[in-house]
């Protein structure tokens, strides 16, 4: 039997928006769970741009993405948001007592009232590296990441990349791959210089290849790699492989909510203005992610919109109270909620 | 203004007045030049800006930075004279510059 994880309200999407509704629906004191395929909070704040100057958030001349993100997680603290990182949202499907089941690609199953989409951008999800009928291979012999290490032993294994991701698997796996090179387009890595060190020692010790290059050919049948071509600044040259790892970092893909059932306007979410609900009742979407008249992309329209989508979801969880609008510098009953009550 | 030719996959010819000051990427965005995404909007976070600058126009335009180069790990067909166009700001000296546009952004 699996474990169901209930709570008031699931949000999908721990970027800013999804985080700042904790705050407002914790106020109108509902729980949240929050579910992101990042393995932090921040959605593009934090994988994107956590170093790059915010100009357009209220009160902040200027902040970076980063302290954004830990300042929301500070404000949010009091009302206990919990998290589930590195997983990806699958299935969303209605109960018949009008509540909602939300399951991620790893099984794990939450029930709540409300669900609300903060997904932005949509999921992050690895790169397709630009190779010619690189598709044919996936799953087979070409793995975007590293679930279980014991796939790549005895292999000949080819990893294509400069930065961590390349360069800890490099490590990782080199002593139980039959062979192992690494393909990189240029000698400087992003990764950190411990682990390029390690690599090059290793590769004075022969054992493992460095090539300087870019992969631009696949060969291999039914989805078993045979080998690939490299393209270095001395001419093509081709290596034997049976499985290959790129690593060409994250990008933005609309992913599962497209089978969700939910009316969709050129991979956004079309919503009313009133409670940014989408065409499912009790299914919101704010942020990014979202479409009406006039929309502008603005984290701080999303907040907007998480303030007014918690009003309506209040009284979804809970139709039998009566909602009372007041302020933060004025009421105790918030104060209390917050911690801050005199 | 300066001028700026952009060069689209399948050959077209893109001549834009591009006002100093703004990058090249905003003003390939801003005349609807194919083939150009800038999916993070210009903060140097993807490779999706991607451009071959003509070759008689490479010293002017000049080398990436390290962070640019670590982003163009990310770009499709990498060349010495590939840039990310979020990068390049338009000033008098790149008069008559001259990119070309990938087959395909990443």
């Amino acid at each position: 039997m699996t474990q169901v994880t209930r709570t008031d309200v699931v949000i999908v999407g721990a970027g800013p928006v999804g985080l700042f509704a904790v705050f407002e629906l914790g106020l109108l004191d509902l729980k949240c769970h929050l579910i992101d395929i990042l393995d932090r909070p921040g959605g593009q704040c934090a994988e994107l741009y956590p170093e790059k100057p915010i100009y357009d958030i209220p009160a902040w001349p200027v902040i970076s993405g980063q302290e954004l993100v830990d300042r929301l997680m500070e404000q949010i603290k009091p009302f206990q948001p919990q998290f589930t990182f590195n997983r990806m949202v699958c299935a969303l499907e209605r109960l018949e007592d009008g509540s909602f089941r939300v399951t991620t690609d790893e099984g794990e199953v939450f029930e709540a009232k409300v669900v609300v989409i903060a997904a932005g951008g949509g999921s992050f999800q690895p790169k397709r590296p630009p190779i010619p009928g690189i598709e044919a291979f996936e799953g087979k012999s070409v793995f975007y990441a590293v679930r279980r290490m014991e796939e790549f032993r005895d292999e000949d294994l080819l990893i294509v990349g400069g930065g961590d991701s390349a360069l800890d698997w490099t490590l990782n796996l080199q002593p139980i791959a039959r062979r192992l090179t690494l393909v990189h387009r240029r000698p400087e890595f992003r990764a950190a210089p411990d682990s390029v060190n390690k690599m090059l020692a290793l590769r004075d010790e022969g054992k493992l290849t460095f090539q300087i290059g870019q992969v631009t050919a696949l060969t291999g049948e039914d989805g078993q790699l045979t080998g690939a071509r490299v393209k270095g600044p001395d001419g093509e040259v081709e290596i034997a492989c049976t499985r290959l790892l790129p690593f060409f970092g994250l990008t933005m893909k609309l992913g599962p909510i497209a089978n969700w059932g939910l009316n969709l306007h050129e991979n956004l979410i079309p919503v009313d203005t009133e409670k940014f609900e989408t065409s499912e009742p009790g299914i919101f979407a704010i942020g990014d992610i979202n479409h009406y008249p006039g929309k502008l992309k603005l984290i701080l329209s999303g907040f907007h919109e998480a303030a007014l989508m918690a009003q309506a979801a209040k009284r979804i969880v809970h139709p039998d109270q009566r909602v009372v609008f007041q302020y933060t510098t004025s009421s105790t009953s918030l104060q209390k909620k917050l911690g801050v009550a005199g | 203004m300066t001028r700026i030719t952009f060069i689209a996959p399948d050959g077209t010819r893109y001549d834009v007045e591009a006002e100093n000051g703004s990058t090249v990427m905003e003003n390939a965005i801003r005349n609807g030049v194919p083939g150009i995404e800038a999916e993070c909007g210009g903060a140097c976070a993807c490779a999706t800006c991607h451009v071959y600058v003509d070759e008689e126009w490479t010293d002017t335009v000049g080398a990436p930075e390290a962070m640019e180069e670590d982003m163009l790990d990310f770009a499709y067909d990498v060349r010495p004279n590939s840039r990310l166009s979020c990068q390049i700001r338009v000033r008098d000296e790149l008069d008559g510059l001259v990119v070309t546009v990938p087959e395909r952004q990443a």
